[in-house]
């Protein structure tokens, strides 16, 4: 049915790719990296935290001469992106990045470099949203572009950072793709932990990501073209519809990406889409994205001890949304816990956003699983290997009390006992 | 009759307000009737351009489902008087919001009235009318267009008295009466009784039968499906020394520059500026006004250094677009007695014009 990804605490001495050197580097360290390596042209940026340790590394290379590219600090992130997207508009590969508000405030540009079709990539260091300006992590600003034409995409580790934004570019750049791809990137957990990574060489990924090329909207003199007239209804379906087939081509590009990445480096993913743990015989399964997973899968360990048939399912691209391998790997379960490090108030459920995706994919599933919400480590709190545990738990006793309705759980926030009554 | 729409055309900016007190008065009216109604503002052809052909249209329903079927629409379907406000008008419309010039009775319903604001005999505008393959009628408000400023509203009574030739020709879609009494509720009422009273008696009608009439020149574009269209809301430039022939923009004018190319001083001003770059360079030096393009801003015109070199001149003296300057190259004093016949057809040239 599925491949099982042992979990891996060191990096194996193979893979990497030919000239590859072993780095202990941070999350934000190892996109910068990869940014050096795809030579990327223009480099748009304003600080804020925790995304902007990914500028500070960038200033540092190309400071030392290991990096030649135009880093421009933008007066804000509305301009930031419109620099990004310009750039790329005239050829040049381009980086873009945020965190929390500042990624919401650039809203506006973020829409309008999906509708022109512009491959940039953007790093965002997950953040909650304002106020009360916490620094921690929440999914909510990556989300926000979630029906806009951006792909999407949650990563774990640092490894999993430097490939993925070799992947990011190799993707979108594509040109039956040809849509902008958002790395998140849990705020503090990854932008600022450190892990064994393997860098690659040059020449590798150079063979892994070739040149960017606009095609029919290159810039040169003998190829006058206007780009983003403003048109209604007679044509706005048509450009929209094209967006849509663009990012239904989407998953059979990543599938020959991810299959040339193992072939130039020597090492990947069995499945590009979702993270699958201990599911081949699971009865029951937790779905979570980014860091997360990495204490759900020592939680999915400790209740296989235990003898309960419990797996990790890591979503990894969420743009697009991979609902035929989830129905492939939990259709048919017992139940499934969704996590949600994001809140959407008053949507089904009252439950976040990966929980409404998940079941509205399951809806479709021949037999529906249980699907039970649950909201935890917003604003940056830890999520332990205990409150999986409780999770797992919530979900088995919810099938064995089948109430009338499903309702989120919310798990790790302070509840006053005595009161009680109320969700 | 369970719905009938009037569908009013004007021209951009200058009647939006005359064109939204006289579909809301209809509504009122058959209100007064018990009826129901609405209007509907072409949304999309907004923000209107100076003198850009515009729409806006009232449904008068018996019920509520019928009103509903029309409001959701850009065009109405059963369409039982077209009220056209200017008359230059009738060589076509095409807003900056679709694609195509459209004819003057292209929404009018089989034994439709298509009334129009003119000082010009009934005759002469029928001349100009397109041929539908049904029975139809023009009328005629003999009365000076009514062109207010930029955002505000002439109350010269020409609301009124296409209201009362409205009631007339559509057969008493609203009744006279029902106009009379909504308007009593507003102040002047006298005065606005009368104005009703005198559009009623006044207009003039004529039965145009099916067939009889211009054929239309123009073809609408199609298309291209999703995926013939370039991606990236990208789209090809038009190639040195071409025009965008996709949108001309001329049904914009009304009134275009006319060169006396004798009295040019080959100055280039009018070249120059020309918002729309409709002055094509010449071997002898002259411009020559791309017709198809100019929109009749009058900025050539106000410009021109040179008294009586570019005259702003009434765009129904013309039946084309065609090159004028080609005219005169091929015989100067033939196209010097075409000019002459124009000015005197048009009465003279437009001394105000648009912003000037």
């Amino acid at each position: 049915m599925t491949t099982i990804e042992k979990p891996v605490s060191t990096p194996g001495p193979a893979g990497g790719g030919p000239g590859y050197q072993e780095e202990i580097l941070t999350g934000c360290d190892a996109v910068a990296q990869s940014l050096r390596l795809l030579d990327v042209d223009v480099l748009a940026g304003y600080p804020i935290r925790p995304y902007d340790a990914v500028m500070a590394t960038v200033a540092k290379m190309i400071a030392n001469g290991e990096m030649d590219a135009e880093f421009i600090i933008a007066d804000s992130e509305h301009s930031q992106f419109e620099i990004g997207k310009h750039a790329s508009l005239v050829g040049a590969r381009s980086f873009i990045g945020s965190s929390g508000v500042g990624w919401m405030y650039g809203m506006e540009a973020l829409v309008v470099t999906s509708s022109l079709r512009l491959p940039v990539v953007a790093l965002v260091g997950n953040r909650a949203l304002d106020d009360p300006g916490a620094f921690g992590v929440e999914h909510n600003d990556a989300l926000m572009v979630r029906d806009t034409g951006w792909l999407l995409y949650w990563v774990e580790t640092a490894q999993e950072a430097l490939d993925m934004t070799l992947m990011a570019y190799r993707v979108a750049e594509d040109h039956r793709v040809m849509l902008p791809c958002a790395l998140s990137m849990d705020g503090a957990f990854l932008t600022h932990s450190q892990h064994v990574v393997q860098v690659p060489g040059k020449a590798a990924v150079e063979r892994f990501v070739p040149q960017y090329d606009l095609g029919d909207r290159r810039l040169h003199p003998d190829n006058p073209i206007s780009v983003a007239p403003q048109f209604n209804e007679d044509w706005v379906m048509e450009a929209r519809r094209q967006s849509d087939a663009a990012m239904r081509r989407v998953p059979g590009v990543i599938e020959e990406a991810a299959a040339e990445f193992k072939e130039v480096f020597g090492r990947g993913p069995e499945d590009p889409f979702v993270e699958a743990y201990m599911m081949q015989d699971a009865e029951y399964a937790l779905v979570g994205m980014g860091t997360v997973g990495m204490v759900g899968k020592v939680a999915v360990d400790q209740m296989r001890a235990q003898g309960k048939k419990v797996g990790f399912l890591r979503v990894k691209w969420f743009r697009p949304f991979p609902a035929s391998r989830l129905r492939s790997l939990l259709g048919g379960l017992k139940g499934i816990g969704v996590i949600d490090r994001d809140y959407s108030f008053g949507s089904n459920a009252w439950g976040g956003v990966l929980y409404t995706e998940v079941a509205a994919a399951l809806y479709a599933s021949g037999s529906r699983p249980v699907v039970v919400p649950f909201i935890a480590g917003l604003g940056g709190r830890e999520v332990s290997v205990q409150n999986m545990v409780e999770i797992q738990g919530v979900v088995e006793q919810h099938i064995a009390s089948q109430p009338a309705e499903v309702d989120c759980h919310w798990i790790g926030v302070r509840e006053h006992v005595g009161k009680g009554g109320e969700r | 009759m369970a719905v009938g729409s009037v569908d009013v055309t004007y021209r951009g900016i200058f009647q939006k307000s005359l064109a939204s007190v006289i579909t809301k008065a209809l509504v009122k009216a058959a209100r007064h009737e018990h009826k129901i109604g609405g209007t509907v503002q072409r949304y999309s052809d907004s923000p209107e351009r100076n003198g850009i052909p515009a729409k806006q249209f009232a449904v008068i329903a018996d019920e509520e489902t019928s009103l509903r079927v029309e409001m959701a629409k850009y065009e109405p379907d059963t369409v039982v008087a077209t009220c056209v406000l200017d008359d230059t008008l009738v060589k076509g419309l095409e807003s900056w919001a679709w694609y195509g010039v459209q004819a003057v009775n292209a929404s009018l319903s089989p034994g439709g009235v298509l009334l129009v604001v003119s000082e010009r005999p009934i005759e002469e505008l029928a001349d100009w009318m397109p041929r539908a393959d049904f029975d139809w009628r023009l009328a005629v408000l003999s009365r000076k267009t009514s062109f207010a400023g930029l955002w505000v509203y002439n109350d010269d009574g020409t609301d009124m008295e296409v209201l009362g030739a409205l009631s007339r020709v559509t057969g008493g879609l609203v009744a006279l009466e029902s106009l009379v009494a909504t308007a009593a509720a507003g102040s002047d009422a006298a005065r606005r009784a009368e104005l009703l009273e005198s559009g009623f008696s006044s207009v003039q009608v004529a039965p145009i039968s099916a067939g009889v009439g211009r054929e239309w020149p123009y073809e609408t574009p199609a298309l291209p499906a999703w995926d013939e269209m370039g991606e990236g809301v990208a789209i090809r430039g038009v190639p040195k020394g071409e025009r965008n022939m996709l949108f001309q923009k001329f049904t914009t004018r009304t009134a275009r520059p006319v060169v006396d190319f004798d009295r040019c001083v080959r100055c280039q001003i009018c070249y120059t500026v020309c918002p729309d770059e409709a002055f094509d360079p010449t071997p002898s030096g002259h411009y020559a006004v791309d017709y198809g393009h100019c929109c009749g801003c009058g900025i050539c015109a106000n410009a021109c250094p040179v008294e009586g070199c570019i005259e702003m001149v009434d765009e129904l003296a013309f039946s084309d677009n065609s090159d004028l300057h080609r005219i005169y190259e091929a015989d100067p004093e033939g196209y010097g007695n075409l000019r002459q016949a124009a000015l005197a057809t048009a009465g003279g040239p437009v001394r105000h014009y648009g912003i000037f």
